[in-house]
């Protein structure tokens, strides 16, 4: 691989790791921050308990935001086959 | 027997058949057989490869229960599904486009071409392929028995001429059709699963009387439905966190996920496939398991799991939709089992026959051998799932454990870690899952995780502490 290919490469596999951390810590901390109260002291969201519309309904809206965002932005278009290229 | 949900649901699978057979007759013009039946020729375009990604993430989660279980367990059961959002894209960004090239430098065509590629060893060839075939092979029995059952109970007929018709659908387009066609067939698949469970989810709220009614009913029944700990308060936040290992990371190492990482034509296709994947898995997930927890309280006392999406669509739609809807399990189970049954059969095919028992035959016999084999095990698996054995059932529960733990850091870190060697990999896969199938056996839940976690975490460090350990035997040979 061309080394500025390879940074590439690099550069997104590490992105794929810190979308992955921003969304466990998301998931955990609405779920289990406001999950962890008595079920009658639960406030209301859309008509589901706050936890799960903020940990898995908007939750998952934001990551989807969030790729496609990167994915169209920093994402960086590498040809695949090298036939032409020695290394 | 119940016509009306019947025929939607046949002429849908016609038209999936007529995709197979379509992409069939383009396999007849072919020049590079293998990579065109095993990979469709490295050609699939953005939503095709999103589609079929997500119609195997989709059944890589079938194992854990799925519907039924969220029906058990309410929303906690929910919340642990969706850590599978993160298939969506981590997959595709981890393996990548590093993954990309160097499969194609190899010429590799399957995740075990990959590694023997990478690491020059026998031995890593031919523990990945016993693996692939042990684990892999169960897994299908256990998805052809779900297909029977689902079609025994929606056309009432008995449970061995429902697995005959089972097993002539599957084999007739994998044989004819190959990896283009499973991706195709996916493709379709993957979006009736989209479509059918926003459909159903939307009757259920409405049968139920709304949201806010449906989760009244729910915390008046048990509250901790409604909280994220499941019903008996037994899903503990460690527990359900080390399902992002299971269903969610370790995904990268499954080889029929790992195949399709390499089938793709090129960056763009790959970028758009992990915008749809994850908006696609992460819908899908979040629609089918709701279905199954606003389902108790309009049906309750189902006692068999795997009845609640038949029985819940059959309840809040008219027949005919009903049909449409339920093609979607349907479509899911046999894209998994037609993509397994692939996988296996290139296994035995490429990595083993041709790598050590004939590397010089010809197109026309490699061609010949891959349909003939595909075949074989479909009779072979038929006959198993008409009288399974405790074995097959007992190995099915860990197939994906097994896997992930056995193939993680040889891949990833085989891409990514120049230092890498056979000696690491070879460790770490024995120890991956060696400790996987005692700790399953006699520590379950170690430390409260998941017993998929302290294996991953441990062959890590086999891995690197092995690969260092042997540089000196290595060093000659750089590949990276």
């Amino acid at each position: 691989m061309k080394k500025q290919d390879e940074k590439i490469a690099n550069r997104e596999a590490w992105i794929g790791v810190g979308l992955v951390i921003f969304n466990f810590i998301w998931w955990f901390a609405f779920a289990y921050g406001l999950g962890k109260k008595e079920p009658n002291q639960y406030t209301y969201i859309l008509g589901f308990p706050a936890w799960f519309f903020y940990s898995c309904i908007l939750g998952f809206m934001v990551m989807a935001v969030l790729v496609t965002v990167i994915v169209k932005k920093y994402f960086v278009a590498i040809p695949f086959d090298e036939e032409m290229e020695e290394e | 027997m119940n016509w009306e949900s019947l025929i939607p649901l046949i002429a849908i699978l016609i038209i999936i058949f007529g995709a197979g057979i379509w992409a069939g007759g383009y396999l007849k013009s072919s020049t590079n057989f293998a990579q065109d039946y095993f990979l469709g020729g490295r050609s699939l375009g953005g939503f095709v490869l999103a589609m079929t990604m997500t119609a195997t993430y989709g059944s890589a989660s079938s194992f854990i229960g799925g519907p039924g279980t969220a029906y058990n367990e309410g929303l906690g059961w929910v919340l642990l599904a969706m850590s599978q959002v993160a298939t969506g894209y981590f997959v595709l960004m981890i393996l990548g486009k590093k993954f990309a090239v160097v499969t194609r430098k190899y010429k590799a065509l399957t995740m075990v071409d990959f590694l023997k590629a990478r690491y020059q060893s026998k031995w890593v060839v031919i523990f990945s392929a016993l693996s692939i075939i042990i684990f892999l092979f169960s897994a299908m029995a256990a998805q052809w028995i779900g297909g029977a059952r689902l079609i025994e109970s929606l056309i009432g007929i008995d449970y061995t001429s429902a697995l005959f018709i089972f097993a002539v659908a599957v084999l007739i387009y994998v044989t004819v059709g190959g990896f283009r066609a499973v991706a195709l067939t996916d493709a379709i698949q993957g979006s009736i699963m989209f479509g059918g469970t926003l459909i159903l989810l939307i009757a259920v709220i409405i049968a139920g009387g709304g949201v806010p009614a449906l989760i009244a009913e729910l915390t008046a029944e048990n509250p901790n439905l409604i909280t994220p700990y499941g019903s008996e308060g037994q899903l503990t936040p460690t527990y359900v966190s080390s399902f992002w290992i299971l269903v969610g990371v370790g995904v990268v190492a499954l080889p029929q996920i790992a195949v399709r990482a390499m089938s793709y034509k090129n960056a763009r296709s790959m970028h758009r496939a992990i915008i749809i994947g994850t908006v696609v898995v992460g819908f899908i997930m979040l629609n089918m398991h709701l279905i199954g927890v606003f389902a108790r309280p309009i049906l309750p006392g189902i006692e068999v799991g795997d009845k609640v999406m038949p029985l819940i669509a059959l309840e809040v739609m008219p027949n005919w939709l009903a049909g449409i809807v339920l093609a979607a399990p349907m479509a899911a189970i046999m894209s998994t089992v037609d993509s397994l049954l692939l996988l296996v059969s290139s296994t035995i095919v490429k990595d083993v026959y041709l790598n050590y028992v004939k590397p010089d035959a010809s197109q026309q016999t490699i061609k010949r051998l891959s349909i003939g084999i595909t075949a074989l095990l479909g009779v072979i698996i038929f006959l198993m799932a008409l009288n399974p054995p405790d074995l097959i059932i007992w190995l099915n529960l860990f197939a994906f454990g097994g896997l992930e733990a056995a193939f993680i850091w040889p891949i990833v870190l085989g891409l990514y870690w120049q230092k890498g060697n056979k000696y690491g990999a070879l460790a770490s896969m024995v120890t991956g899952v060696g400790l996987y199938i005692i700790s399953d056996l006699f520590f379950p839940q170690p430390f409260g995780l998941h017993s998929v976690v302290m294996p991953v975490v441990i062959s890590f460090f086999v891995y690197v502490v092995v690969s260092l350990l042997t540089q000196k035997q290595t060093a000659r040979m750089r590949v990276l």
